[in-house]
């Protein structure tokens, strides 16, 4: 609790001391989840810069996922889960009563651990969003974000000819890719990806670290990984969690480097316990 | 006599057991022994069970196989001694069968021939002789089963993988028996329905716009024809069942979809049973539900519109049916929407859809081919209900497509032309039987088309 408090103190020098000087897109101050009685996430802040990749790192269980959760609020769905402290999107609080979840959510992708693409056609998955908020006027305006979409996410040449086929018959990456397209789909501010590639074949996990190194130009992504060297090769920052707290945040490079605290050294250099 | 059967048979099954038990732990006794002095394949319990099996299963078989061969064996001979003219034809033999087992067990037959004498001696003789036979052979191929287990356990002889063959060949024993049973309902049904089509052409039957088999009842009386028509009884029955599936299948898929996406965990804790309660009240009470309370609301109602309604009605039947098949819809339909990942709601909450619109345009068409089943099932079971419609929509076979008129179905005019005393080789008599054909038919359509349906628009989740 003590040493969450100075860190966020720090976290911004720290960001400062890298050179980056980020405009923030997503910033949270003092963010604490329950589950029931379990305290899963203690005073965490943090910002989030926009258009860059921002990893979490940390051992399993110290609460990434439920971080990552609450920045599109899909923490709303679990009837037990309790968040409290600040979370602004470009200085909007998404947790303001007036606010509407499900253009927020719009706003916010999320891309899952599990590909999870819908039971029907290639098309159908990826015209999913663009349909259920009105974005084309038009067939043809559909087809075009479809295509824009599928190129967007690689997936393109290897899907153009089976459109109308199942999204579940894709292999592993593919589907993957397919849901990142989803995702895009309907243009979000802020796509928020958790473990992406942790179901994935190295060669189908290069192809989609290069998406993600190409969609920075236009995207603000977090990604939640257990690789340190994807999170060295693909994000500009990087924050380590552990037990519930961000222990420390700071540009990707200085973690790995220079890390500050001892317990970021220790999980980084893979000598945790 | 027939105390002194029982007791074979008692005795017979006793021996079976403790004949099994005892292999089982002679065996693995003998086989855990062995396992102290070497390494052995199988553990000593395989071997123990194996020869359970092997002292088991061929007394099984004995006793049912020699039963049926005895059984037509011994009255083959009684009937031998007996004048052939009076065994002229089945129902004679029969008749003639009752009448030496009863004088053989001590009863009083009316003016008793010599020949029927004869034959109860002949039966009295073979009958115990035949079952100390079984009995017998029974015996001693159990023990030569024990022996037999007994030699067999050495250190590599395989008997965990024998024991699973013999489970696995015990497994497709009863797949097979349930098969066998429905292909034999179903050929001796088509039997009798042939039978059927010799006394009234399939044309007349099938296309016919008018149904009263009543007529035919004795041959000597006069209009021994009846008509056979079913197009009354096909719409009554597809008149029915459309208005309980109209009301089954919103109420239920709706209350499907409360419990299972929005319900809290202890509202569903209580609600799902209660509603499923609703599938075990006995369709004669809803029946008389249906006649008593539902018929007369309707007729005072329509009345009231100036409508003419008959006081049994297709609706009031429909209407309660209806409520009889919701939790049929309702139970599985809550089941399969259960069943999809919540993986698939978190992609589409994930992209902003809200909970109905994740419902419609996700939840519902993965759970597609469940619920396409259960209304399936629901329809199937509103075919083939009788009791509501007996007392709920009556017995006149009108051909009317209004549901305030009485009408009656395929299951009512089965029951209606099999109850009472019958002649069985009228042609009213084989109408049950060719009605019974086609229901049998009608659901069986129904069926694949629902599998045609579920293939076609399955979508594959995982
Ligand atoms: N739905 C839930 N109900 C109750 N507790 C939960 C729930 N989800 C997560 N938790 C708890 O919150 C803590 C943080 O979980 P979280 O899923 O955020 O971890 P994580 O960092 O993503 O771990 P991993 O790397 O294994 O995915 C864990 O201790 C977990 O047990
Ligand atoms: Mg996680």
């Amino acid at each position: 609790m003590n040493s969450a408090s100075i860190l966020t103190a720090e976290a911004p020098n720290a960001a400062a001391s890298a050179g980056l000087a980020p405009e923030p897109k997503v910033v949270a101050r003092n963010v604490d989840v329950h589950y029931g009685e379990k305290h899963a996430l203690k005073a965490v802040s943090v910002d989030i810069p926009a258009r860059a990749v921002t990893a979490f790192i940390g051992p399993s269980g110290c609460g990434k996922s439920t971080f990552l959760r609450c920045i599109n609020r899909m923490n709303d769905t679990i009837s037990t889960c309790r968040v409290t402290g600040e979370i602004t999107i470009d200085g909007q609080d998404i947790y303001d009563p007036r606010l509407d979840v499900v253009l927020l959510r719009a706003r916010v992708g999320m891309v899952f651990q599990k590909p999870n693409p819908f039971p029907k056609t290639i098309y159908e998955n990826v015209a999913y969003g663009p349909r259920l908020h009105g974005l084309a006027s038009g067939k043809a305006e559909l087809d075009e974000i479809v295509e824009r979409s599928l190129r967007r996410a690689s997936l393109w040449e290897e899907a153009k000819d089976r459109l109308g086929e199942s999204g579940t018959g894709l292999s592993g990456g593919q589907q993957q890719r397919l849901c990142i397209a989803r995702a895009i789909a309907v243009s979000p501010e802020v796509i928020l990806m958790d473990e992406p590639c942790s179901a994935l074949d190295p060669i189908a996990t290069a192809k989609i670290e290069e998406l993600i190194d190409e969609l920075r130009t236009n995207f603000t992504i977090v990604i939640v990984t257990h690789s340190m060297q994807q999170a060295a090769r693909v994000s500009q920052r990087t924050a380590f969690f552990h037990l519930g707290t961000l222990v420390e945040e700071g540009a990707t490079d200085q973690i790995f480097t220079n890390p500050r605290d001892r317990r970021t050294q220790d999980y980084i250099t893979g000598r945790f316990g | 006599m027939v105390h002194r059967e029982a007791f074979v048979a008692g005795l017979y099954f006793i021996l079976m057991i403790v004949l099994a038990l005892g292999a089982f732990i002679i065996t693995r006794s003998s086989a855990a022994r062995l396992a102290g002095t070497a390494t052995i394949h199988s553990r000593p319990t395989y071997h123990g069970l194996l020869a359970a099996m092997q002292v088991f299963l061929p007394m099984l078989a004995i006793l049912f196989f020699g039963s049926l061969l005895a059984t037509r064996f011994v009255e083959q001979q009684s009937l031998a001694a007996m004048d052939p003219a009076l065994l002229a034809d089945e129902l004679h033999r029969g008749a003639a069968y009752r009448d030496i087992r009863r004088f053989a067990a001590g009863g009083a037959v009316a003016n008793a021939t010599d020949g029927l004498k004869a034959g109860a001696a002949t039966f009295a003789y073979l009958n115990t002789l035949t079952q100390w036979a079984i009995a017998g052979i029974g015996l001693s191929a159990g023990l030569a089963g024990l022996l037999f287990g007994l030699r067999t356990v050495t250190a590599e002889f395989r008997a965990r993988n024998r024991f699973e063959r013999i489970v696995a060949a015990l497994l497709l024993a009863c797949a097979g028996l349930a098969v066998l049973t429905t292909v034999g309902i179903v050929f001796s049904v088509l039997f009798e329905t042939v039978h059927f089509f010799q006394k009234v052409s399939p044309v007349d039957f099938l296309f016919g716009t008018h149904w009263s088999p009543q007529q035919a009842i004795r041959a000597d009386q006069g209009g021994a024809s009846g008509s056979f028509g079913i197009a009354p009884l096909v719409v009554g029955t597809l008149l029915i069942s459309t208005i309980a599936i109209l009301v089954a299948g919103p109420i239920g898929l709706f209350a499907a979809i409360y419990m299972a996406e929005y319900a809290s965990p202890k509202f569903r804790a209580w609600a799902k049973p209660i509603l499923e309660i609703l599938a075990g009240i006995p369709t004669v009470v809803l029946g008389f539900f249906a006649a008593l309370t539902v018929a007369p609301v309707i007729r005072e109602v329509g009345t009231a519109l100036g409508l003419n309604v008959a006081s049994e009605s297709a609706l009031a039947a429909g209407l309660v049916m209806g409520i009889m098949i919701v939790p049929f819809v309702s139970s599985l339909s809550d089941d399969v929407i259960t069943a999809v990942p919540q993986s698939l709601r978190d992609g589409s909450l994930g992209m902003g859809a809200t909970h109905s619109e994740t419902i419609r345009r996700v939840v519902l068409p993965a759970a597609l081919p469940g619920i396409v089943s259960a209304f399936m099932l629901a329809i199937s079971r509103a075919v083939g209900e009788t009791m509501i419609v007996v007392m709920a929509a009556g017995l006149a076979a009108n051909l009317s497509f209004n549901p305030l008129d009485a009408v009656t179905t395929f299951t009512v005019q089965i029951k209606t032309i099999l109850v009472g005393d019958q002649e069985f080789d009228s042609a009213k008599t084989l109408a049950a039987f060719a009605l019974g054909f086609v229901l049998f038919f009608f659901t069986l359509t129904l069926n694949v088309i629902a599998l045609a349906i579920v293939r076609k628009y399955r979508e594959q989740y995982d």
